[in-house]
C-alpha cells in the first residue's frame, strides 16, 4: 500500500511540475467550454420575420397578433405567394417565415387539427434553431388558450430548415463538451504519461523492479481520475452559472455516470500506450485516432440521424456517442437510470473490454 | 556444494537476422566483481537484460542466484538492483524524490537502508533538492547507484555505468563499487573501456555475441601469446603504412601517441626493425617492450578468431 501511494505521490509530482500537462488539464476545458458557450448563445430580440396567411380568419389574425406582441419577433412583411419566400430568403434580411394554410380556423374547429409551415434560414443554423424553438413555443401557448373546454384542438407545426438541414442543438453543447474534455484529458495523458516512461527508460527500471505492472498502471489512473472529476465538475458549474445549462435531472447520477465514463477514457488511453512507444505516438493515435472521430461521430456537431447508414453503424462503436445520449438524459430531460440503463451498460462494456485488452496487451518485459 | 551466483548455458539471442548472442556459456561466484568486456554492439547490454529478467532469450538457459531467468522472474526481481546503460530515473523528481520513491517501491526506506548507500548518497546528499534532470553524469550516475541499491539486492547488474562520465567520477564510481564488493554482493558490470577491466575480479571479453575468454585480468593478460612493442615516429600514418608492409609484421595497431606491434618472430630484432624504418626516412624512431593491456589481448583474441 505503501508503494502504491508513493507512486501516486510521484505522478502528481509529474503532473503539477510540467506547465504543458497542467496547461492541457485546467486551461482546455476552460477555454473550450468559453468558446463553445459564448459562440453559440445568442439571445434573439427583434427577429425580422415574414408571414404568409393563406386563411385570413379570426383564428389566424389571432395568433399572428400573438406572435407580434412576443417581443421575439418583427413582422416585416406580409406575403400573398409561396413564390415569394425564396426571393426573401435570397436577400438576407428575413430570417423565419411563418405559412398558415388554408381554412386555418375551420379545420382547427372541425377535424380539431391543423397545419402551421415554419420555415427558417439555416445558414446560421444556430439562431434559426433558436428562432423555431421560440415560435414553436408561442405556437403551443397559443393552443393552450384556445383549447379551453370542449375538445382538445392541435396545431402540428411543421418545421422546414432551409439550406442547411444538420442542426446544432444549444444545450447540447456542455453534455458533449464534458465528453470531449473528459475524453481528451483521460485517454490522451495517460497515454502519454506511459508512453512518457517507455520513452525516457523508467519503465525499464520499474520492470526490473518487484513492482506488478497493474500497480503501475493503477497509480496512474487514480491521478488522472481524480482530476478528470474535478474537470466535470468545473464544467458543470461554468455551464449552469454562465450559460444557464440546466441540470434537470439527478446530479449525484450524472457524477457517477461521469466516473464510469472517464474509467473508461483511462482504460482506453492504457490501452493506447500498450501499443505504443514515444509519447509522439500516442500523441498521434489520441489525437486522430480518438478525437476526430468522437467529435464527429458521437453526435456532439453531426446529430446522428443524419449521417449515412454506414457512418451511423461505426457510431455505435463511439464510446462518447453513449455517454453524451446519458449526460443529455440527465441534464436536458431529467430522467432517471431507467431511460439509459443500457447505454450505461455499453459503456461498463467497454471498460472491461479495454481493461481485458491491456492486461493482455501489457509486457513484463522489454521486447 | 558449488552454488554459483550466475550460471549461463548456451545463451541465445536474436533480432531478425542479427545474432546478438550466440550460444553463450558462463558462470559467476558470489561475491565476485565481474567485467563483460567488449565493444559496442558485442551484446552486453542484450546479456544483461536477458539477465535481469527483460529480455527472453531465444535459446539457451540462464538462473541468477539459481533462479531461472523466465519462469522466476518475480523472485529475480527482487533480489537484484539493476541499473540501466541509460540515465532512467525522473529527470522532473529530486533526488530525495527519487531514492524515496525506489525505497517504496521495494517496501523499504531510506532511513533502514542508509548504511547500504551512504558511502555513495553523502557526496550527493547536499544537493538532495535538486532535480535529477539537473546533476552532471557523475551526479546521476551516484544517484542511480543508491536506487538499485537501497533495498539491499544480492546482485547488481550494471549497463555501462562508466560511459559518458569523466575521468575522476569513473574512478569514484569504481572505488565505490569495490567497496560494495567488500558488502558480498556480486556484481557484474560491462564496459566498453578496456582498462577497467583490471578493476575486476574476473572478466569475461566478449565480441560479436561470443565470449573470447574468461578469466582473472592477470591471467587473461599471460595467455598474450608473443611480446609487444609500443611504436613511434614522427609521422604516425606512414608508420603504420610502412609496419604493415614489413615482412614479419603479426599485426599493429593505433594506439594513443603509440603503436602497439608484434612480430611473427617470437622476440624483434629490434635493430633491424629500427634499419627498415630509417631506411624510409622515419625521424624520431622509438621502439621499446611493453607488458601488454586487456585492450592488446583483446585485439590478439580478435584477430585469432578471424
Amino acid at each position: 500500500m505503501n508503494r502504491f501511494l508513493a507512486f501516486v505521490k510521484k505522478e502528481f509530482y509529474h503532473i503539477f511540475r510540467d506547465r504543458r500537462t497542467l496547461v492541457i488539464l485546467f486551461g482546455m476545458p476552460v477555454v473550450q467550454i468559453l468558446l463553445f458557450g459564448y459562440a453559440i448563445t445568442n439571445e434573439i430580440k427583434d427577429a425580422r420575420i415574414a408571414i404568409l396567411d393563406k386563411s385570413k380568419d379570426h383564428l389566424s389574425v389571432r395568433l399572428i397578433e400573438k406572435i407580434r406582441s412576443s417581443g421575439y419577433f418583427l413582422i416585416e412583411d406580409y406575403l400573398n405567394q409561396e413564390v415569394e419566400i425564396e426571393k426573401l430568403f435570397k436577400e438576407g434580411t428575413i430570417k423565419l417565415v411563418l405559412v398558415i394554410d388554408e381554412s386555418f380556423a375551420q379545420n382547427l374547429e372541425k377535424q380539431h387539427a391543423t397545419n402551421i409551415q415554419l420555415l427558417a434560414d439555416a445558414t446560421d443554423p444556430n439562431t434559426a434553431n433558436t428562432l423555431i424553438n421560440y415560435a414553436t413555443a408561442i405556437i403551443r401557448n397559443f393552443q393552450a388558450e384556445i383549447n379551453s373546454g370542449t375538445l382538445p384542438l392541435t396545431i402540428i407545426p411543421e418545421v422546414r430548415m432551409r439550406y442547411n438541414p444538420n442542426l446544432r442543438s444549444v444545450f447540447l453543447f456542455v453534455p458533449g463538451l464534458i465528453t470531449i474534455i473528459l475524453m481528451l484529458v483521460s485517454a490522451m495523458m495517460t497515454s502519454i504519461s506511459i508512453a512518457r516512461e517507455k520513452e525516457v527508460g523508467t519503465m525499464e527500471v520499474l520492470l526490473a523492479s518487484p513492482m506488478q505492472p497493474g500497480q503501475v498502471i493503477l497509480a496512474k489512473v487514480v491521478p488522472y481520475l481524480m482530476l478528470s472529476f474535478i474537470n466535470a465538475v468545473v464544467i458543470l458549474i461554468m455551464g449552469k452559472f454562465i450559460f444557464g445549462v440546466p441540470i434537470n435531472g439527478s446530479l449525484p447520477l450524472l457524477l457517477l455516470e461521469s466516473i464510469l465514463f472517464i474509467l473508461m477514457a483511462l482504460s482506453l488511453g492504457i490501452l493506447i500506450s500498450t501499443v505504443t512507444q514515444s509519447q509522439q505516438a500516442a500523441l498521434l493515435i489520441s489525437l486522430m485516432g480518438l478525437m476526430l472521430p468522437t467529435i464527429l461521430l458521437s453526435g456532439f456537431i453531426f446529430p446522428i440521424e443524419n449521417m449515412p447508414p454506414a457512418l451511423q453503424v461505426i457510431s455505435n462503436f463511439i464510446p462518447a456517442k453513449w455517454f453524451i445520449i446519458i449526460a443529455k438524459s440527465i441534464m436536458l430531460k431529467g430522467v432517471g437510470i431507467t431511460y439509459f440503463w443500457q447505454e450505461t451498460l455499453v459503456l461498463v462494456g467497454f471498460t472491461i473490454l479495454f481493461v481485458a485488452l491491456s492486461i493482455k496487451k501489457f509486457k513484463i518485459r522489454l521486447a | 556444494m558449488k552454488n554459483p551466483a550466475l550460471s549461463i548455458n548456451r545463451l541465445l539471442k536474436s533480432y531478425g537476422k542479427l545474432r546478438a548472442l550466440k550460444e553463450i556459456s558462463l558462470e559467476v561466484n558470489r561475491g565476485e566483481l565481474f567485467g563483460l568486456i567488449g565493444p559496442d554492439g558485442a551484446g552486453k547490454t542484450s546479456l544483461i537484460r536477458i539477465l535481469a529478467t527483460l529480455l527472453l532469450p531465444d535459446g539457451g538457459s540462464a538462473e541468477v542466484l539459481g533462479h531461472d531467468v523466465i519462469r522466476e522472474y518475480k523472485v529475480i526481481r527482487n533480489k537484484m538492483g539493476y541499473m540501466p546503460g541509460r540515465f532512467s530515473l525522473y529527470q522532473d523528481l529530486t533526488i530525495l524524490e527519487n531514492l524515496e520513491l525506489f525505497a517504496s517501491i521495494y517496501e523499504t526506506t531510506v532511513e533502514k537502508n542508509y548504511h547500504l548507500i551512504k558511502d555513495i548518497y553523502a557526496q550527493i546528499e547536499p544537493f538532495k533538492d535538486r532535480k535529477a534532470g539537473q546533476l552532471s553524469g557523475g551526479m546521476k550516475q551516484k544517484l542511480a547507484l543508491s536506487c538499485a541499491m537501497i533495498h539491499e539486492p544480492e546482485i547488481l547488474f550494471l549497463d555501462e555505468p562508466t560511459t559518458g562520465v569523466d575521468p575522476v567520477s569513473r574512478n569514484e564510481f569504481w572505488e565505490m563499487l569495490k567497496k560494495l564488493r567488500e558488502k558480498g554482493i556480486t556484481i557484474i558490470v560491462s564496459t566498453p573501456y578496456m582498462d577497467e577491466a583490471n578493476l575486476c575480479d574476473r572478466v569475461a571479453l566478449i565480441q560479436d555475441g561470443a565470449i573470447m575468454s574468461v578469466d582473472t585480468p592477470e591471467a587473461v593478460v599471460e595467455t598474450f601469446p608473443t611480446f609487444l612493442y609500443a611504436i613511434k615516429s614522427s609521422d604516425k600514418y606512414l608508420l603504420l603504412q610502412d609496419l604493415r608492409d614489413y615482412p614479419n609484421v603479426n599485426s599493429v595497431f593505433a594506439f594513443g601517441e603509440y603503436l602497439h606491434y608484434t612480430d611473427k618472430r617470437k622476440e624483434l630484432p629490434e635493430d633491424e626493425l629500427r634499419q627498415y624504418l630509417e631506411e624510409h626516412k622515419h625521424r624520431e624512431l622509438e621502439i621499446k617492450r611493453i607488458e601488454p593491456g586487456i585492450e592488446d589481448c583483446f585485439m590478439a583474441f580478435m584477430e585469432k578468431e578471424n
